[in-house]
Parts: C-alpha cells; structure tokens; sequence
C-alpha cells in the first residue's frame, strides 16, 4: 500500500511541474517580459512535449526504436489541417472544431501506428526502427506529392500538380502539394497545449501503473519469460504501439493549428525531427516521463536562448547524447551515482533525524 | 489417468536429432525428475512441452488433452508453467510486480479501465496485491516486495521465478536446473521449498537436475535421456542403481 501512495505522489509531482511551468509562463507572459520569438515558441514546445512523453512510451516502456515519430505527427498535422481547413466555415465554434480536429488526428495517427505495428511487431530486433525511419520519410514525401481540391461537385484528388485536378470555377486547392495547406485556422493555444500536455501523461502514466503497463514492461525485461506466463506479446506490443502514435498524433494537430502554412519540411516532420524527440527522449532518461518533459522544454528554448550557438547546435546536441550515455551506461558513472545518492539519502535522513 | 502423457516424441534440427522416441507419464502430484549428460537434449523437451518448439512427431498431452502445436501462451493457459536454466526474471520490475505479472491471466480487466481509473481498477489491483503478498510470504520474499529483482541475491532470485510461475495457477510445473550454481546450503532450502511446493500447492513438478544429491533426494520417479532418447526410467534408486545410466554419465 505505501508503494501505491509513492507511485501516486511521483503522479502527481510531475503533473504539479507541468501546472506550476505554465503558470510562470503565463505570468511571463502577462508581464510581457519573454520576446515575442519565445512566445511564439510556447505552442510547439506544447506539441514537443507531447511527442517527448509519447515516444517515451516506445523506447522506454516498451523497448522498441521508433525513428519515425515525426511521420505519425505529420499524419495528425495534415488529416486534422485538412478537416480544419474544409469546415472552417461549416463548424463556425472554434472548440468543437478543434476538438473534431483532434481526434480525427489522433484516430488517423493512431491507424498508421495498428497498420505498421501489426507485421513489424511480430518480429523480434530492431525491425520498428528500420520501418518507422521509413514510414517518416515515405509520409513525408506522399504529402510533398499530394494535390487535393474541392468544388461544387467534391473533392478532387491529383499527384501531379493543382492544375491538373481541374478544379470548376469557385473551387479551392485545400493541399498544394510542397506549398501544403494554407490557411488553416490558428486554434490552437498554449492553455490548450498544456490540458493536452496533462491529459497526454494521466494516459501514459495511469497506462504504466496499471495491468497492461505491467505486461508491456514485462514483455521488454525478458520477452520469452513474459510468453511464458500466458502474456500476449503481440497484443500489448502494439497496444503501447498505437497509443504512442494516436498521442504523436495529437502532437501534429496541436503544431499544424498554430500555423498559418503547413508544409511538410525535413525540419519539422523528417529525419531530424524524430531524432530531436529520441534526444529529447534520451537526454530526460529513457523510461523517465519527467525526465522527458524537463528535456524537451530545455532542449527547446536553449537554443533560442543562445542564439549565438545556433550554428552549433546539432554538434552540441551530439556531444551532450554521448556524455549522457556515458553518463547513464558507463560503470564508473553508475558506480558514482549510486554512491552520490546513497550520500544523499543518508544525509537527508540525519537531517530529518535532527529535525525530530 | 496420468496428468502429462508424452509419445513418440521427436524433433530434428536440420541433420541433429535432438530428440528421439521421447516418452513419459507423469501423475498428479508427483515430482518426477529428468536427468542425463549435457547436450542429451533435456532442454529441448522443455521447449517441446512449453511450445516454444513444435514438435516433428508425436503426442503431447496435458490432462487428456493434446498441446501440440499450441503457441507457448496458450500452453500456460492450459495449465504448464515454468522456470528457466539461466534465470529470467522481469529485472527492472519489482519483486511485487513479477508476481503480479503472473496473474495477468487470473485477474483481468481492460486497458481503458486502468486509464481512467474505474472503479474495477482499485477493486481488481487490490485483490492482485493480497493475492501476490500471499504467495511472496509463502516463499518468505514479502519483505522485499518493493525491491527490483535484479537486486535479489541469486537463491532468491531463483525463488522469486518459482513464484512468478506458480502465480499463473499450473497444473504441471517445470523447473529447469533450479539449483544450478547454488552452494550445498542454498541447494538444501531449495530442496526443501520443491518439496513444500508440492505438498501446499497440490502441485505436480517435472524437473531438470544436475546435482544428484538433489536427485536422489527429493526425485520419486526419474527418466533418464541420453542423445535424445530415453535410456532408463522408473523409480529413482532404481534408476540411479542401472549399469546403463551409471555408463553413460561415468563411462566405461
């Protein structure tokens, strides 16, 4: 029971850091002391956060490389932009919209993750890595060649270019190919981004500590152990899989709505961009949801904070991936840490000691 | 009717018989040892009878009914658990948690309901902990409920995993090499808890040993298997006692 108590409070901590983040940023806002370049940074540090927590599931509960998490934010981005655009004037209320929005985004996101986690599951190694790379650039690319239009009689799609989808007088090109979607209405904000923030870790979180997070970590400590106590491998695999996505996905809504043009870019929904998120992951501690969230926000802001290095900051990014490893992996760091915490405890507990 | 019932039992990988015109009864409540020189393919029956390999021939069967070519979960739902040669525990959970985890299939409810907390949530984790608290004091580890099994001692790691199999509910239990790099004391509690398994569970044990004292000691009935079939089988000090078995484990 005090385990129960102790895996509550750590909850509650973490939600308590997320409120008590906004709130200063609120504040900072308020008294209009950030630049208006970190203000404008608010909503897709919002959606990072997400992405962070998200992928966090993968890697770290359930053991598997995704590097193609970025490709399930796009799907969310375009299919949500993409409904937002088409009913801006039929659903004049902004929350319903957006909220249609969102689970159009996170429901196709979500599908994508079931239709590649259910052959590539199956597998044993490191094959979601391999697909989910591919997944992430393939998406890419589909939107980067996809044309859809609408007039009075329906959509009409083309992958060639908005000419030739013959659009009748009046109609309108809604996707443009690399020029993307224009004009998708900004809904989003940064109150909505933080309930989404929160509502993404009470999933997360409340799916750790319970029966099926249980199984899910089983299945990534020792695969054939979890088969033997009757643990269906397949099913929770791609359970932690698809949640991971659907939440990705709501990530992309949340970043596509606070954009007046989105276009799918090698910067926010390619390559570099899930290895951002794995950073983000990696950096807060594999498996640590906090530690994602801290690493997300400060990984986001500081380089905007030391303009100055900008150029640098994928060779820093680097250097602090390897010192982090080290960090975590290496013997002596380990062996450090544990004699640091234990000098840590036990000085806490004189303390507490005193104070009786 | 015996409770496992094995026939004709084979399998071959690529050229290599590994396992040849297996067979064996085991009856209920009894605690039956499988022993044999290295390589005489011991392990492999395990994995025969847990599913992880399908057999080329022959008949398994469980309480009357055939578990061939059923897939290893399916084999523990119907009633067979095990341990492992090398231990394979859950190391990153804690000791309460690989129980728990091996009453995923006896206490049940939905992803959704332990997101949003339902009610069946609280009642279902609640009943889980009691259930799992019950079977750590049994094996005495319940004061190390919340520590992660990785930081076990080795003896106790070994008997954290007969715990986490006996959480599935079997009907046959299988232990692969339990005492395996074990001292003479720890093999002795170790004896001692197979044997008290047996008796407070109701529970029918199929073991593979190396270490005869062990054997001869808490063993009813042997089989011995030597390159992938059944060189002698019976009662143990009959067993033990055959020029057959003493040859082939000593020589000529």
């Amino acid at each position: 029971m005090k385990k129960m108590n102790k895996m509550t409070r750590n909850n509650l901590i973490t939600y308590l850091i997320v409120i008590v983040i906004y709130v200063i940023a609120q504040i900072l806002v308020m008294t209009g002391s950030i630049s208006s370049l970190l203000k404008g940074l608010l909503v897709p540090l919002c959606a990072y956060v997400i992405l962070a927590v998200s992928l966090n599931l993968t890697v770290g509960i359930l053991g598997e490389l995704s590097l193609g998490h970025a490709g399930f934010m796009c799907v969310g981005a375009f299919t949500s932009a993409f409904f937002s655009k088409c009913m801006v004037d039929v659903i004049p209320t902004t929350g319903v919209r957006y909220l249609l929005a969102l689970v159009i985004g996170a429901v196709c996101a979500g599908i994508c993750g079931i239709l590649i986690g259910i052959p590539v599951l199956r597998l044993k190694g490191d094959y979601l890595a391999i697909v989910t790379l591919a997944f992430g650039e393939i998406i890419k690319n589909i939107v980067n060649a996809l044309f859809i239009g609408k007039d009075a009689s329906g959509f009409h799609f083309s992958t060639k270019d908005s000419i030739s989808l013959g659009l009748e007088e009046g109609g309108k090109v809604i996707v443009n190919g690399p020029q993307g979607i224009t004009g998708t209405p900004k809904d989003s904000t940064f109150t909505i981004g933080v309930v989404l923030i929160l509502i993404t870790l009470f999933i997360v979180q409340n799916l750790i500590h319970s029966r099926s997070g249980r199984a899910i970590m089983a299945i990534r400590d020792n695969r054939i152990a979890a088969e033997s106590i009757g643990i269906n491998i397949t099913k929770y695999k791609l359970m932690a899989f698809a949640i991971s996505a659907t939440l990705a996905g709501v990530a992309g809504v949340i970043y596509a709505h606070n954009l007046a043009t989105l276009t799918a870019q090698p910067k926010n929904f390619g390559y570099n961009m899930s290895i951002m998120i794995l950073v983000f992951v990696v950096l807060g501690g594999i498996g640590n949801i906090r530690g994602s969230i801290i690493a997300a926000i400060v990984l986001t802001l500081l380089p905007e904070l030391l303009r100055g290095l900008n150029d640098y900051r994928m060779l820093i990014y680097a250097v602090v991936l390897i010192i982090m490893m080290l960090f975590n992996w290496s013997p002596k760091a380990i062996e450090w840490r544990e004699k640091y915490a234990a000098k840590l405890k036990s000085g806490r507990k004189k303390n507490a000691k005193e104070a009786v | 009717m015996a409770l496992l019932e094995v026939k004709n039992l084979g399998i071959s990988f690529g050229g290599l018989r590994a396992v040849n015109e297996f067979h064996l009864e085991i009856e209920k409540g009894c605690l039956y040892g499988l022993i044999g020189p290295n390589g005489a393919g011991k392990t492999t029956v395990f994995n025969l009878l847990t599913g992880v390999y399908r057999p080329n021939e022959g008949i398994i069967k469980l309480d009357g009914e055939s578990i061939v070519g059923k897939k290893t979960i399916d084999i523990n739902k119907a009633g067979i658990a095990r341990t492992f040669q090398n231990i394979r525990l859950f190391k990153d959970l804690t000791v309460l948690d690989n129980v728990k985890a091996g009453l995923h299939n006896h206490y049940k409810y939905s992803a959704l309901e332990g997101i949003f907390r339902l009610p069946k949530y609280y009642k279902v984790e609640k009943a889980m902990n009691e259930k799992a608290m019950e079977l750590l004091e049994v094996f005495d580890l319940h004061n190390e409920a919340q520590t992660l099994a990785s930081n076990l001692p080795y003896g106790k790691q070994r008997k954290l995993e007969i715990t986490r199999a006996l959480a599935t509910e079997p009907k046959l239990l299988l232990l692969d090499e339990p005492a395996a790099g074990m001292n003479p004391n720890e093999t002795q509690e170790l004896m001692e808890t197979i044997r008290f398994v047996r008796d407070k569970f109701d529970m029918t044990i199929l073991l593979i040993e190396h270490d005869m004292k062990l054997v001869s000691g808490i063993c009813e009935k042997l089989t011995v298997l030597n390159f992938g079939e059944v060189l002698a089988e019976g009662d143990t000090a009959e067993v033990l006692n055959n020029p057959e078995v003493i040859k082939a484990y000593l020589g000529e």
